[in-house]
């Protein structure tokens, strides 16, 4: 089975036009969910899981959802929060987030209890692809990255992919999702700043043995621009084609405001692309840091 | 068992009717808005602001949240009006709702010439975005003086026969005079107004928090502050206001008509709740349900102040 992502957006218009007779349907919903968990995972990163409508439930790997944090005691976030997906089951119609307590929003995040409502908006963008020829792929992911390349694992297995993860955090006390990757079968591959084996020329000595080895008929990465710089080379040198996930401050989080802007190299030509709308995966080469 | 009775939403904004008073304010509103929400029940569209020459749009970061408000300086990204003509109006063209194309140039005469070569079929009306706090240098725009707004309508007036509807500033003096400018060169619809120009500073980097270091303040922060200027515009002008700022809420549209407004536009909300024009229409149409308000047009203007009590707002003239 392969990933297919609805890629109507990029077609005619989808809602009911004249004389039309199908009724509309959203397929982006903005609903209050409801909390199911909100824990700590280790001592930067919390789960949460809600309950949501089926439409929500269908998100796929890459995708985000906007979520409207509640208000934590003397502040005020106005804008929705860009939250990458963490996880996500169409079956018990729920879906997970990972996130860090780092501001206004995430600090409304943490107040969250069980039973507790949160209005979620989603799913949003352009989230990867998986080619079902695809044998191996390699999933590079630091910090938040982490998260994002979650669901990736999942649906890896599901596309008969073994996937082989690099991950990088500060300590190994804060490498999250290598349990879930594990359960999907994946390898995992730690390296850490407190064992001085995260920097890129050691990650890059590990792509090369994976490439050398047959092991990586594809990248994935999010999180890191240096690793991403690592993986754009060695994509060129060996002609394998990759995905990055990317983040940039939102405020709609549906292509109409332009704030999330970045530079794309697309042939060499500088583009604009919204992060929100255009991605957030793109193509690895085309990224800029 | 009684009818529902039959609410009539329908309002005539200078030669359109449109099925609703909702729409989208300029810069809040793309295709992809299609996925929330059914676009053959806005009451019109309005786009994002096209210019001729292709704009790149502001140094990040283009937003900054405030308490109640969000401060944008995105720059008026464009594509250039052939893009806008071949990629984005057959987006548009499936649905039974008019389409009105937002322009903006840094000169009168760019201005009609732009509106003429908009002046196509497709497109159900012109507004012309002079008000935009961002794109001018320093935060000036045309709409903060009569003198320049009465010269840019006049010339619009001359280049297209489509309804003309002018974006007024909130960042000036005299809003009402600028209305009654725009009113006598020919305008059809003034839309009053756009966001407030504003500031904030981070206080971590002692750096001004947007690239561009001034953006537009909108949101419900502002809504007080515009809704008395269109209750004054509503005043000044004969002319259909339609009310633009910090409308979120059904509750928001109806003051906004009260104070004059025969129409609102909503941008920022639909940051928040993408499907808030649909929720207003909604709340409109169970209010006027509610309160056996046969009309939507009947709020227009509906605010009730005796005469005593009106207020004196001569000091804000700045002549008298």
């Amino acid at each position: 089975m392969s990933i297919q992502l609805d890629q109507s957006q990029a077609a005619a218009p989808s809602g009911a036009p004249i004389g039309g007779s199908a009724p509309w349907k959203a397929s982006i919903v903005a609903e209050l969910a409801e909390v199911v968990r909100n824990q700590a995972v280790n001592a930067e990163y919390r789960h949460l899981v809600v309950n949501c409508s089926e439409e929500a439930a269908a998100a796929q790997p890459g995708q985000f959802f906007q979520l409207l944090c509640p208000q934590p005691a003397g502040e005020q976030p106005f804008l929705r929060r860009p939250m990458s997906l963490y996880g996500a089951d169409p079956d018990k119609r729920q879906v997970e987030f990972l996130y860090k307590v780092t501001g206004a929003g995430t600090r409304g995040l943490d107040t969250l209890r069980p039973g507790d409502q949160l209005d979620i908006m989603g799913p949003l963008g352009v989230g990867f692809t998986l080619d079902p020829e695809w044998r191996h792929i390699v999933a590079v992911g630091r910090g938040a990255g982490l998260a994002t390349l979650a669901p990736l694992a999942r649906a890896a297995k599901a596309n008969g992919t073994q996937v082989i993860a690099v991950f990088s955090a500060r300590r190994p006390d804060l490498l999250v999702s290598v349990e879930l990757f594990h359960r999907h079968g994946a390898d995992v591959i730690a390296v850490t700043d407190s064992e001085a084996t995260s920097g890129p020329a050691n990650v890059e000595r590990i792509l090369r043995r994976l490439v050398a080895d047959g092991r990586c008929d594809a990248f994935f990465t999010c999180g890191s621009s240096r690793l991403m710089r690592v993986q754009q080379r060695l994509a060129r040198e060996f002609g394998l084609p990759g995905q990055v996930a990317m983040e940039q401050q939102m405020a709609c989080g549906i292509g109409l405001c332009y704030c999330c802007v970045r530079d794309f190299n697309v042939n060499g030509e500088i583009v604009n692309r919204r992060v929100c709308w255009d991605g957030p995966v793109f193509d690895l080469m085309e990224a800029l840091p | 068992m009684s009818m529902t009775p039959n609410i009539d939403l329908s309002v005539a904004i200078g030669g359109l009717t449109l099925r609703n008073p909702v729409m989208p304010a300029s810069g809040t509103f793309a295709e992809g808005l299609e996925k929330v929400m059914d676009f053959n029940r806005l009451g019109a569209f309005v786009t994002k602001t096209i210019t001729r020459e292709l704009r790149a749009g502001n140094p990040l970061p283009r937003v900054v949240e405030r308490p109640g408000g969000l401060i944008n300086a995105i720059g008026i990204p464009s594509k250039g009006v052939p893009y806008f003509i071949e990629k984005i109006m057959p987006h548009y063209a499936a649905y039974d709702t008019p389409l009105v194309v937002s322009i903006s140039a840094p000169t009168a005469e760019g201005f009609a010439s732009l509106a003429a070569e908009l002046s196509i079929p497709g497109v159900a009306a012109i507004e012309a975005n002079i008000s935009c706090p961002n794109i001018e240098e320093d935060g000036k725009a045309f709409a903060m003086r009569a003198e320049s707004t009465e010269k840019v309508t006049r010339l619009l007036r001359a280049a297209t026969e489509l309804p003309l509807w002018l974006k007024l500033t909130p960042n000036t003096g005299d809003v009402p005079e600028v209305a009654r400018a725009a009113e006598a060169a020919g305008a059809d619809a003034v839309v009053v107004a756009n966001t407030i120009l504003s500031m904030a500073i981070d206080l971590k980097s002692f750096k001004p928090c947007l690239g561009n270091i001034m953006g537009g303040l909108s949101g419900p922060a502002i809504k007080p502050i515009v809704l008395r200027q269109v209750f004054q515009c509503a005043k000044a002008v004969k002319i259909p206001v339609i009310g633009c700022g910090g409308i979120s809420t059904a509750e928001d549209a109806i003051e906004y008509m009260l104070a004059g407004a025969s129409a609102v536009q909503v941008g920022t909300a639909t940051f928040l709740q993408p499907a808030a024009m649909t929720t207003i229409i909604d709340g409109l149409r169970s209010f006027c349900l509610h309160r056996e308000i046969p009309r939507v047009t009947d709020l227009i203007r509906g605010v009730v102040i005796e005469e005593a009590d009106e207020p004196d707002l001569a000091w804000l003239d700045p002549v008298s």
